[in-house]
């Protein structure tokens, strides 16, 4: 019959439409800004940098290796590398961006900075209100205004967050243990001519025991250099994931380790190290 | 067969346009049909001539969305070319980056995880199933029905985008697969939210169908209108639904059997008349066995890695060759062609795009119709502009 083909179709409207009050399903729009939907987790829109700690400025864990501005696709990444070096989060001393710029209308969040960066210093935020009257300098992010707190990246993104976390945990571990075992070695050679070392000890007290071996006059020049990366984590607060599994081997040395003066300067190894000059 | 059979046998089929003389009465009319018009999709013109109502002359013009992507391809590495070819047919991200994934991997030789490839066949179906709806909402929407199919299509395709974003981290530019295998992992909770709203498309089709496939209207509209014969769709290229409603059984995904469309089984639509009803009903018909091909993929996902471990991702040099990697898009066949030089950067990048080429005919199923009839012939093409002037 002509005209069935329009009446089925109108059943089918009919049908939504009375729908629409009863079943959600058929309701799918909320009101923006009063109402919200939640974002899933993997949600991404720009890049933001993470830091530890309290101070954005300190404790950025980006080292300037510039990855990502070299991989970036629409090239919205500028860096400049800063002239000192400060510590990341294994004690080691790094450069640091001292420019990091994104031009958020230029990127496009294709997310391939994160995937590069081999320090986990750039993820992806959710926000996505960010409407300005300024369109050049207002979309052109600073580090100030890109960093965001190891907290933040947790609250956004919990999964993928605290499996960073681990990793770094375990790397950091890592080094910890490496430059324990290279502490001790040090510590052991030191050991076997203790009378050269005696005299110099208390004028440079963090790096002694390791740097035992050069001639007592060098050894303030050395520090001043900052190869902290012997001496800082050299004796390790244990990680409360990986276990102290460094104490076994130490035990055959403690009697060496105690008689260092170092260990009293060790107890945050981020903290100390300050190699500027 | 001799060369010169051959040559007049091409020439038959490009024997076009066939010229349709005015009646005389009145003058003739020449109308910029865009780019700035609803029906277009985008920014697309169509230089008309009009006797009357009759469209006797029609020209295409495109390039107003031209973004050199080849050109950027060719300048950059492989893997920042990834998420350029989100912003080809920004309707199936996921299915272009399968095809240049597919591309790389066939130039480097780069075995991809058995989850990786179901993860893939999974997110190309969904992708299928939400670029038909989507199209087929836009064709109503543009033939009167306004609003009203197309909300309906976007309800559906809202939830399958939910769940691309709660994968892939966007809704449309999903930048997901790569050489070797994909980004994230799919969570067992995304795969059971994926069962969710697969086991509810079947309604949906079924609802889409009641709505307006024997609808009197619709039917007049559409049935005779646009017709595309088989033998000029065969000789210019034309791929995808366009090309299998005209009845020609070519399926890349049963020719090809990329990555691992051997294993499911479904049927291939075919159209008879090759007009616009049948190509609104292929792609009707399509969804049904994408769903019916993710119902057998979603059955048993298998465990495992995602991507190669031995995959790189930075300092991706591939050695110098050629390869050309295809895949059945929504919109028809979608291919990469990459020549290498060894370099970080393809020698060559080049895209074959469908829509562009499905759009190449449009003359000849415009020519002798109405001027409303042109905008609905050419919103049963199916393109993207992103896609055709790339």
């Amino acid at each position: 019959m002509l005209g069935d083909g329009i009446l089925k179709g109108l059943v089918e409207t009919a049908r939504n439409f009375a729908g629409s009050y009863v079943s959600k399903e058929r309701m799918t729009t909320v009101e923006y800004p009063e109402e919200r939907l939640p974002l899933p987790e993997a949600a991404r829109n720009f890049p933001f940098l993470v830091y530890d700690g309290d101070d954005w400025e300190k404790g950025l864990r980006c080292v300037a290796c510039q990855i990502c501005e070299k991989e970036c696709p629409p090239k919205c990444i500028y860096i400049e590398k800063s002239k000192d070096k400060k510590p990341d989060y294994v004690g080691k001393p790094q450069i640091y961006p001292a420019k990091f710029d994104i031009d958020i209308s230029v990127c496009m969040s294709c997310q391939i900075c994160v995937e590069v960066c081999p320090f986990e210093a750039i993820k992806m935020n959710t926000e996505f209100e960010l409407a300005t009257d300024d369109r050049f300098a207002g979309l052109l992010l600073d580090r100030k205004q890109l960093s965001r707190s190891n907290e933040y990246y947790h609250q956004i993104h919990p999964t993928e967050a605290s499996e960073v976390d681990a990793r770094l945990a375990e790397e950091k571990a890592k080094v910890e243990a490496k430059a324990k075992a290279a502490a001790e070695a040090a510590a052991a050679k030191a050991a076997a001519a203790p009378a050269v070392g005696s005299p110099a000890t208390p004028a440079a007290k963090p790096a002694a025991p390791v740097e035992a071996k050069p001639a007592p006059a060098a050894i303030a020049a050395e520090v001043a250099k900052a190869p902290v990366a012997a001496t800082a984590p050299a004796a390790p607060k244990p990680l409360p994931g990986t276990g102290s599994d460094g104490t076994a081997p130490m035990s055959a040395e403690d009697k060496k380790a105690a008689e260092t003066p170092a260990k009293p300067d060790e107890g945050e190894p981020k903290a100390q190290g300050e190699p500027k000059e | 067969m001799s060369a010169s059979s051959i040559k007049t046998e091409k020439l038959a089929g490009w024997n076009r346009p066939p010229v349709i003389e005015s009646d005389g009465e009145g003058e003739l009319l020449e109308v910029a049909m865009g780019p700035h018009h609803p029906s277009t999709h985008g920014v697309f013109r169509m230089d008309v001539v009009l006797d009357g109502e009759r469209v006797i002359k029609l020209k295409p013009v495109f390039g107003y969305l031209h973004r050199n992507h080849e050109q950027l391809g060719e300048r950059q590495s492989y893997l920042a070319s990834m998420p350029y070819t989100d912003r080809l047919d920004y309707f199936c991200s996921l299915t272009n980056n399968w095809a240049y994934a597919l591309a790389v991997e066939k130039l480097v030789g780069q075995a991809v995880p058995e989850r990786a490839e179901y993860l893939r066949v999974i997110l190309a179906e969904l992708t299928r199933i939400q670029n038909h709806a989507s199209t087929i909402g836009f064709l109503l929407q543009e033939m009167g029905a306004s609003g009203t199919p197309l909300m309906y299509a976007f309800r559906e395709r809202e939830k399958i985008l939910d769940l691309f974003e709660s994968l892939t981290g966007s809704r449309m530019m999903c930048n997901y697969m790569r050489f070797g295998g994909c980004r994230v992992d799919a969570s067992p909770a995304w795969i059971e939210a994926t069962r969710k709203v697969v086991s509810g498309l079947n309604s949906f089709v079924d609802e889409f169908e009641n709505f307006l496939m024997t609808n009197e209207i619709l039917m007049a509209r559409c049935q005779g209108i646009g017709v595309l014969k088989p033998d000029l769709a065969v000789n210019a290229g034309i791929s995808g639904p366009m090309l299998r409603a005209t009845g020609v059984n070519y399926d890349i995904r049963k020719v090809d059997h990329y990555g691992i469309y051997d294993r499911f089984k479904f049927r291939v639509p075919l159209g008879d008349h090759g007009d616009i009803y049948d190509r609104y009903m292929v792609r009707m018909l399509e969804m049904r066995e994408s769903i019916s091909i993710l119902n057998q993929a979603l059955k048993d996902v298998p465990a495992g890695p995602v991507m190669d471990p031995k995959a790189k991702i930075r300092n991706f040099r591939p050695k110098a060759g050629e390869s050309y990697g295809r895949i059945e898009a929504p919109k028809g066949e979608l291919g990469f062609y990459l020549i290498s030089d060894g370099s970080p950067n393809p020698y060559r990048y080049r895209v074959r795009p469908p829509s562009l080429i499905n759009l190449t005919v449009l003359e000849d199923m415009c020519l002798g119709s109405n001027v409303a009839d042109v905008v609905l012939i050419f919103g049963s093409v199916d393109i993207v502009l992103g896609e055709v002037d790339r």
